[in-house]
């Protein structure tokens, strides 16, 4: 059997799932590190921002974190539209969460809000930034950005709910990458469960303060 | 528990056949003792039906224990109906109580054609077991059972996961109707024992393609299959059924394979 069918069957394509959204968590930690140099000042934060938008290795990972996120999305996507169409007559009645959390039957419908999420915040920080670098004067302090853009409320809401989204995400996420990778073992399920619902609110409660911490000048 | 007696509403799945499009059809049924399994209470609906020169409702049954894994019905929104480890023969009417209403569906999955109301064909599932589920055994006089030893811990994961009935309430749980329980408890009680470990790499390989080929759906590790499995097949036996897979997929020797 070849790479190519051994990826394509259905536990390959679940493997794909499993390996990109392990890069996607392990840059998540990274950006997540990243912000939290807000909290000690606007030189540490722009000295860490400059080092990830400068560095050559950082930028040639980039380009490798931007094609597993659309792996991650096209095969995400897929999955979903064709798991849709396995059962043409529905249930009259379901079993809905009485068999399952909402949040595992929901994994298509939740990376669709952060996908959406991510567009906005993109264009709002490193689309612009990577355009000044290339074409304009040079970086763009992100740091003033981020102050100017979180007084809005409406951009505060929406980075809220991506938050919101994300973590929900990431508690089946962490643990489903590690279900198809095998390593979920009676040994070690109860753990891997626990530490991945202990991650997503630790990442996203991180994720979530910053704009927060802008819009009630917490930092300045 | 006291014995008492109910009348019941029954809002049944009726279809000729495969093509023809199905309805639900609305039965009423009196003086249903609490004591009697959900399979006994279809039985007097049946004969009251035949009584009343109607045509009966079909349904798959056999043993009635709770061993053959037959008694497919999507009772209330649930495989085999609301009580844990519990085939629908198993279910007894003091789950319920005088006038409720009970929705029962068949199996719904395309790779689980309906045959005839609430039988549906679960065929794919003998292809499956034909692509890997079996160890080659070479002829000649009758091996000893037990000449190779086999360590307790592991005779014993193997015995729980040839626990597994065929019954297909795990891709009828399923919201994509995958049927990686029964694969990874197949795969399993062949792949923890030494007559099992030959055939491990192909075995994995063949049957998960067999599996995609009847067009069951991805396994998203939703876990509402182990939910409603009524003989405990837990999802540690698809965990193990991507190890084996990761297995075959980096060993040379899988070749042999689809
Ligand atoms: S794994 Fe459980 S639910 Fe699935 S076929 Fe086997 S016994 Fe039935
Ligand atoms: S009839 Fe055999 S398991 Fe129910």
């Amino acid at each position: 059997m070849s790479w190519k069918q051994a990826f394509s069957s259905s536990v390959g394509k679940k493997i794909q799932m499993s390996l990109t959204g392990i890069f996607l968590i392990l840059f998540l930690i990274v950006h997540c590190y990243i912000n939290a140099q807000i909290w000690f000042g606007e030189d540490a934060f722009l000295t860490a921002a400059h080092f990830m938008g400068t560095n050559v290795v950082i930028r040639t990972i980039e380009i490798g974190l931007f094609a597993f996120l659309i792996l991650h999305i096209v095969q995400g996507l897929s999955l979903w539209a064709k798991n849709s169409k396995r059962r043409n007559t529905r249930y009259a009645v379901k079993a809905g969460s009485q068999t399952s959390p909402w949040y595992r039957r929901s994994m298509g419908l939740l990376g669709t809000l952060i996908l959406l999420f991510l567009i906005i915040h993109l264009s709002k920080f490193w689309g612009p930034n990577r355009f000044a670098q290339t074409f304009g004067s040079g970086e763009l302090n992100l740091y003033e950005l981020m102050k100017e853009e979180f007084q809005n409320v409406v951009i505060v809401v929406i980075y809220l709910l991506g938050c919101f989204a994300l973590a929900w995400h990431l508690v089946h996420g962490v643990y489903s990458s590690m279900q198809t990778l095998g390593l979920t073992t009676h040994r070690y399920k109860t753990m891997i469960k626990n530490v991945g619902v202990a991650f997503s609110i630790i990442v996203t409660v991180i994720f979530a303060l910053m704009p927060i911490s802008f819009y009630m000048h917490w930092v300045n | 528990m006291e014995h008492y007696h109910m009348n019941l509403t029954l809002k049944v799945w009726k279809q000729k056949n495969k093509n023809e499009k199905g309805r639900f059809e609305t039965y009423q049924v009196k003086n249903i003792s609490s004591e009697m399994s959900f399979l006994e209470m279809f039985d007097v609906l049946n004969e009251q039906l035949v009584a009343e020169n109607k045509e009966p409702i079909a349904f798959d049954h056999d043993c009635r224990e709770g061993i053959c894994g037959m008694c497919s019905m999507y009772i209330n929104g649930r495989a085999h109906g609301p009580w844990h480890h519990t085939t629908t023969c198993q279910l007894h009417m003091r789950e319920y109580k005088d006038g409720d209403t009970i929705v029962v569906e068949p199996w719904r999955a395309n790779s689980f054609p309906v045959i005839k109301d609430l039988v549906v064909d679960r065929q794919a599932f003998d292809r499956i077991i034909q692509a890997g589920g079996y160890v080659s055994v070479n002829t000649g006089n009758a091996v000893d059972a037990n000449a190779i030893p086999i360590e307790k811990h592991d005779a014993d994961e193997s015995f729980a996961s040839a626990a597994c009935i065929g019954c297909g309430a795990c891709v009828a749980a399923c919201p994509n109707a995958s049927a990686m329980l029964f694969v990874s408890a197949k795969v399993s009680h062949l792949s923890l024992l030494p007559q099992g470990d030959p055939e491990r790499k192909t075995r994995a390989m063949n049957m998960i393609h067999q599996m995609d080929k009847e067009g069951f759906g991805s396994c998203t590790n939703i876990g509402a299959c182990e939910a409603e499995c009524p003989k405990g097949i837990s999802l540690e036996n698809i965990a193990r059924l991507n190890r084996e897979y990761l297995g075959a997929m980096f060993d040379g020797g899988s070749q042999n394979a689809i």
